[in-house]
């Protein structure tokens, strides 16, 4: 333990303990605006510098260990004026129109300055302008260079976390700013549209391409049926920026919202969750009895960004994805060919829409190849921030809805669906079922447990082994795509085998996707989240995806059995029919 | 009234000096990587402020260039903004009156013309081709790329043993360097923005004299690939090392008796102690590289013998030929050649100067080392003539400045003209062809002509040519490597093209050049030949570096190594120069500004584990 001093107070922490980190322990709160702990240390902003008794300059305190005896000041005349002037600087820099800025109320920056009181701005604006400040609109992830501060958090978690390095500096010089890496546009890149960048970006320099107000212009056209899913993952998150707990913001609560917002149709993607488990864990069991994963598994393919890394990084692997769609996918398609027949309507009519964890997703659902003789399957993909902005622009007060069931017939869905929403819900949902399926009879429905991913990815990797058919099947789960570069070197160095591998590109799985909401205290919510979903499938009464009555009504009705031609023209997908930028 | 006064300058003026020094500083500083245009702008801007304002170009011009160039840096420049600068350029330095304003336009020219590829990357796409790579300067800047803020924090805390394992890690050569690298990681230390670089070099010879005996390196397991090293310096024995820690077989072949080249055959004992070198060539040893001196390859054993026996051959003969003058009298008895005189040296055949005149041609630090073991073997006069200025002079400046200490002379500005040799046919003085110094060639160097002055005789008993090396690659040429000029031909991972498993480098490829060029070009030989052979070893370091102490210490003046007394110092072989003390290495150690940690640094780049 190290004795140190703060704004007089006498206090003991471990050794290594930051300056910030001893302060905090000590009671007393540094500002700070680059800082996230363990991804970015650098001490950009300059926002934390204290005194320390001895020392000619301020220290930053983010990334400077206490000594014994250290004597730290974070608020004497010099300290303040100083953190002012920086924040007043940064400021200068910064597009300050906070009424037309999605964070506000949600940024670090507006939250500092506010705090610091800061009125009047000495410092003349100095905005980029023209073409230096341009960005493709249609793109699924928008970049504002006039409210970047260069505090690099996206830099680094596109780095160190995902290991994509889609962002760098560019430039040197007072022209020095944040852009696409290696001279790069961001449409050639391979950017995976994971949207990590936008969950760890403490102002509103990086948003997903807003969507809102083509689904406002859908629900206000007559002519159109609305049709909206909601993805596992949202529930678990979706009241955190409205202030909602868990026991408030609750999934049916959230279908009262959607049909109050003005959706015709509420429907739970975890019902074709469901319906993924039938077709990928079909394939699997063909995959695995046909002897094709003794070299290479089969991967999932429900993660869209997941699966641009994979052809971006590994194209000769592309044909080890699992053929089916994503639970998104196969929930348009199903509604344009199955609930336009229920409905008795054209398919035309419907307009489907996804509430998403996930920023990659509204890229899958533009894709060319995800689509059917009925059309495009799903035509708007909104992320669980998108929801919310929408909830607030017609200033509903979810809390005050009773809660409403979703429709039929798609609305059953089995805690196995819910579980898609966490690292390693998948692999565990399919297990379940493949289980079922080649056995005869239902496992414990926890008898998988061992492959819960680890939601904070610090593992790297989980792996797992299970009997199927007397035969052992060796599963691993991943998430972040450093970790999964690392599995697949493994793999691919015949270090590892496995016959089946989970991939989610966010860390926790899409409890901690690029689409939920921003922490307003920097915090890592994937773990927290993703034990809602799991607490849910524990209390569901349906929790094998198989079990799903609708599922089975489908497969009746329209499908036949999984892996059916039928299915096949609906619900699965040739992963070569398009292109990453620089795939051959 | 005053009819005259006597100037003073006046405070302002004052500060201002003392700050374009410290700019002087600054810009010979300048981090590698940063973009051209803009720092041409603000050069630009710097010469602005110098122009008395009389003149149109230079007033007006400049002016213009600047919003110019902001333009291309903004993109928002025209079409033909490229083209106008350049022309309007041209012009001020066409017409502009006085030097402040040509010379300030004449620096534009050069920018707009030698990265013009640049200046157009700004305009049509906003982007510039150079950005921050490597933000520690010195590790950046050595060729090894050592990781020196590391070391040097080790150093500080007194942990020099960890020290040099940490230098080991990218230069096998801890101990040879601390006594002779050229040190180019000081050119650029960002400590030169406070006062002055770093005695880096002085740091590392206080570490590897204070350190112990240290146990073998730890190698990975026997990957079954036999390597062969042609050439015991420093480049093949840095790539027998690492290839030996990586796991491989390495046998190395050495022509003469004793491994490591240059460093013994060529730089004399007062610099670099055999028992110093032998430290790093003992360490070396212990990876279990299988050594074969007394070896040529092209009369003992053939080339392609190597490339069929090997899995994979590295090729690091060095430069050990001399270079000729090419001048009449040249054959003549006592005329000897540096290389092969200092090589005698270096095997214990020194000849007795006492009591002779000698005289070595050449500006070089070979010509320096020919120059100060003459002084040592008893000469009665050394005489250092050289073509150029004793500004120009190629040679550390620190060597030049010992060598006169010790008592030679040196003629700057004396071209070698003829040789005149006595009656038994030995060389009895050098005719010389007075010059004076002209214009600058395109080396940015200026060059010397013939002056009107008659040649000039200088009595000697003995003649040292030191003008250069050349290498002896002809059984490598004919054994199917390719060769430009002597020199091996590598790329830049040192393979040979053209041939299935050959690599090459140090001298041999780059020509004569540095023992850092040299550990680095092993260490990138090691590196490839391992991905060659299929494998993807790597070689770090476990040792943890302290943390960066919070601030800096203010200016303070650099630690400079003394030289022992010059007059006791030139009548032996003993170490000429003395290290640090403790009191001196810790100060200096101090002097640090950590870029692993401070700056850039500890965003991207500060620090390299493992390679």
């Amino acid at each position: 333990m190290v004795n140190v001093t703060v704004n007089g107070k006498a206090v003991q922490v471990p050794e290594q303990t930051t300056i910030l980190e001893a302060a905090r322990l000590a009671g007393v709160e540094i500002p700070h605006l680059c800082y996230l702990k363990h991804l970015n240390e650098i001490g950009a902003c300059r926002v934390c510098c204290v005194e320390i008794e001895g020392e000619r300059n301020l220290v930053p305190s983010c990334n400077n260990p206490v000594f014994e005896g250290m004597v730290i000041r974070t608020n004497s005349d010099r300290v303040r004026r100083t953190r002012r002037i920086n924040v007043e600087l940064i400021l200068s820099q910064h597009d300050c129109h906070c009424a037309t800025c999605l964070r506000s109320g949600n940024c670090h920056l507006q939250s500092i300055a506010n705090d610091l009181g800061i009125l009047e701005n000495p410092y003349p604006r100095d905005l980029v302008t023209g073409v230096r400040a341009l960005w493709p609109r249609d793109f699924p992830l928008y970049r504002d260079t006039n409210k970047c501060i260069k505090c690099m958090r996206c830099i680094q978690v596109c780095d160190k976390v995902q290991g994509v390095n889609v962002w760098d500096l560019s430039g040197t010089g007072s022209r020095t700013r944040v852009d696409v890496s290696h001279n790069r546009r961001i449409k050639e890149s391979d950017c995976v549209l994971c949207g990590q960048c936008i969950t760890h970006c403490p102002v509103g320099a990086l948003r997903e391409r807003s969507d809102t107000e083509k689904a406002f212009d859908a629900i206000a056209d007559p002519h159109r049926i609305t049709v909206v899913q909601i993805a596992p993952a949202v529930r678990a998150a979706w009241g955190e920026s409205l202030g909602l707990g868990p026991e408030k913001a609750t999934v049916n609560r959230m279908a009262a919202t959607l049909r109050a917002l003005g959706f015709d149709y509420i429907f739970d993607t975890s019902f074709s969750a469901d319906l993924t488990i039938m077709e990928e864990g079909t394939e699997f069991l063909h995959r695995f009895r046909a002897g094709e994963t003794r070299e290479l598994p089969m991967f999932t393919s429900c993660c869209p960004g997941w699966v641009r890394y994979l052809k971006g990084h590994y194209p000769r692997l592309v044909d080890r994805l699992s053929t089916a769609k994503s639970p998104q996918q196969m929930f348009g398609a199903v509604t344009k060919n199955h609930f336009a027949k229920v409905l008795g309507v054209e398919p035309e009519r419907l307009y489907c829409v996804s509430i998403m964890p996930c920023v990659a997703k509204k890229a899958e659902c533009d894709l060319p190849t995800m689509r059917t003789d009925a059309g495009q399957d799903v035509d708007l993909c909104l992320t669980t921030r998108e929801l919310v902005r929408m909830i607030r622009s017609e200033r509903l007060h979810p809390e005050t809805l009773p809660e409403e069931a979703f429709d039929a017939p798609m609305g059953p869905y089995s805690g196995a669906g819910v579980l898609f929403g966490t690292t390693g819900g998948v692999m565990e949902a399919a297990l379940r079922s493949a289980y079922y399926l080649t056995e005869g009879h239902n496992p414990p429905a926890d008898a998988f447990r061992a492959v819960q991913g680890d939601a904070t990815g610090a593992e790297g990797w989980t792996e797992a082994e299970f009997t199927l058919e007397s035969q052992p099947v060796r599963t691993a789960v991943v998430s972040g795509l450093a970790n999964t570069r690392k599995l697949i070197e493994a793999i691919l160095t015949h270090k590892v085998h496995y016959d089946f591998v989970e991939v989610m590109a966010c860390p926790g799985g899409c409890a901690g996707g690029g689409g939920q909401p921003q922490s307003r205290d920097d915090e890592e919510l994937a773990d927290s989240r993703g034990a809602v979903l799991r607490a849910l499938d524990k209390g569901s009464a349906l929790r094998f995806s198989h079990e799903n009555p609708a599922v089975q009504a489908l497969y009746r009705e329209e499908l036949g059995e999984p892996g059916s031609e039928a299915a096949e023209a609906w619900l699965h997908t040739d992963h070569a029919g398009w292109k990453m930028p620089g795939e051959a | 009234m005053r009819r005259l006064s006597i100037d003073t300058p006046d405070r302002a003026q004052q500060v201002v000096q003392d700050l374009c020094r410290d700019m002087g500083h600054r810009v010979a500083a300048n981090p590698p990587g940063l973009c051209p245009v803009d720092l041409a702008l603000n050069f630009l801007r710097l010469c602005h402020a110098q122009t008395c304002g009389k003149c149109v170009p230079c007033r007006i011009g400049l002016s213009q260039l600047e919003t110019l160039i902001e333009s291309v840096l903004d993109q928002t420049a025209d079409e033909g903004t490229i083209d106008l600068i350049e022309s309007t350029a041209a012009a001020i330095a066409d017409s502009a009156d006085c030097a402040i304003g040509y010379e300030a336009a004449a620096m534009v020219l050069e920018g707009v013309r030698g990265f013009r590829e640049d200046y157009e990357l700004h305009a049509r796409e906003g982007r510039c081709i150079c950005s921050l790579k490597q933000p520690v300067p010195c590790v950046t800047v050595c060729p090894a790329h050592v990781d020196i803020p590391g070391y040097i924090a080790l150093i500080r805390e007194g942990r020099f043993q960890d020290a040099v394992d940490l230098i080991r890690k990218d230069n096998p050569f801890p101990y040879s360097c601390a006594y002779v690298c050229e040190h180019p990681c000081e050119k650029q230390c960002r400590r030169r923005l406070v006062d002055d670089a770093i005695n880096i070099c002085g740091l590392k010879r206080y570490a590897v004299d204070h350190c112990g005996e240290e146990p073998a390196p730890p190698a990975a397991p026997a990957t079954g690939k036999r390597v062969a090293v042609v050439g015991g310096g420093p480049s093949g024995l840095t790539a027998a090392y690492y290839l030996c820690r990586m796991g491989h077989s390495v046998t190395l072949f050495e022509q003469r008796d004793r491994l490591g080249g240059m460093l013994r055959y060529g730089i004399p004992d007062y610099r670099l102690p055999p028992e110093v070198l032998d430290r790093d060539i003992d360490y070396i040893l212990k990876t279990g590289v299988e050594v074969k001196t007394g070896v040529c390859i092209g009369s003992d054993i053939q080339v392609a013998d190597l490339q069929r026996d090997y899995d994979a051959l590295y090729v690091a003969i060095g430069a050990h030929a001399d270079k000729k003058l090419g001048l009449p009298g040249e054959d003549s008895a006592n005329v000897l050649s540096a290389v092969e005189f200092l090589r005698n040296c270096g095997e214990g055949h020194a000849p007795d100067f006492t009591g002779k005149r000698v005289v070595v041609i050449g500006g070089g630090n070979v010509s320096m080392d020919a120059t100060r073991t003459s002084i040592r073997l008893g000469a009665e006069s050394v005489t250092c003539v050289y073509r150029r200025r004793i500004d120009d002079m190629t040679a550390l400046p620190e060597e030049i400045e010992d060598a006169l200490a010790e008592g030679c002379q040196i003629l700057p500005l004396e071209a070698p003209d003829h040789i005149e040799a006595d009656s038994e046919g030995k060389v009895a003085a050098l005719w010389t062809r007075p010059q004076i110094i002209g214009g600058y060639g395109r080396d940015g160097r200026p060059g010397p002509r013939d002056a009107a002055q008659r040649k000039f005789r200088i009595p000697c008993d003995y003649l040292i040519i030191a003008i250069g090396q050349r290498i002896e690659s002809d059984n490598f040429e004919k054994g199917g490597i390719e060769t430009s000029r002597g020199a091996l031909k590598a790329d830049l991972s040192g393979y040979v093209p053209g041939t299935p498993n050959v690599f090459a480098g140090g001298d041999a490829v780059t020509g004569p050049a540095t023992v850092i060029r040299a550990v680095a070009a092993g260490k990138v030989g090691a590196a490839n030949i391992d991905s060659f052979l299929g494998f993807d070893h790597v070689i770090t370091c476990d040792v943890q570096i302290p943390p960066a102490k919070l601030s800096n210490i203010p200016p303070c003046g650099r630690i400079q190594l003394k030289s022992r007394n010059p007059l006791e110092a030139r009548r032996d072989f003993k170490l000429a120069s003395c290290g640090m003390s403790e009191e001196e290495a810790m100060q200096e150690a101090s002097r640090c500004l950590r870029c692993d940690h401070f700056g850039y640094g500890i965003f991207k780049g500060g620090r390299t584990t493992q390679w």
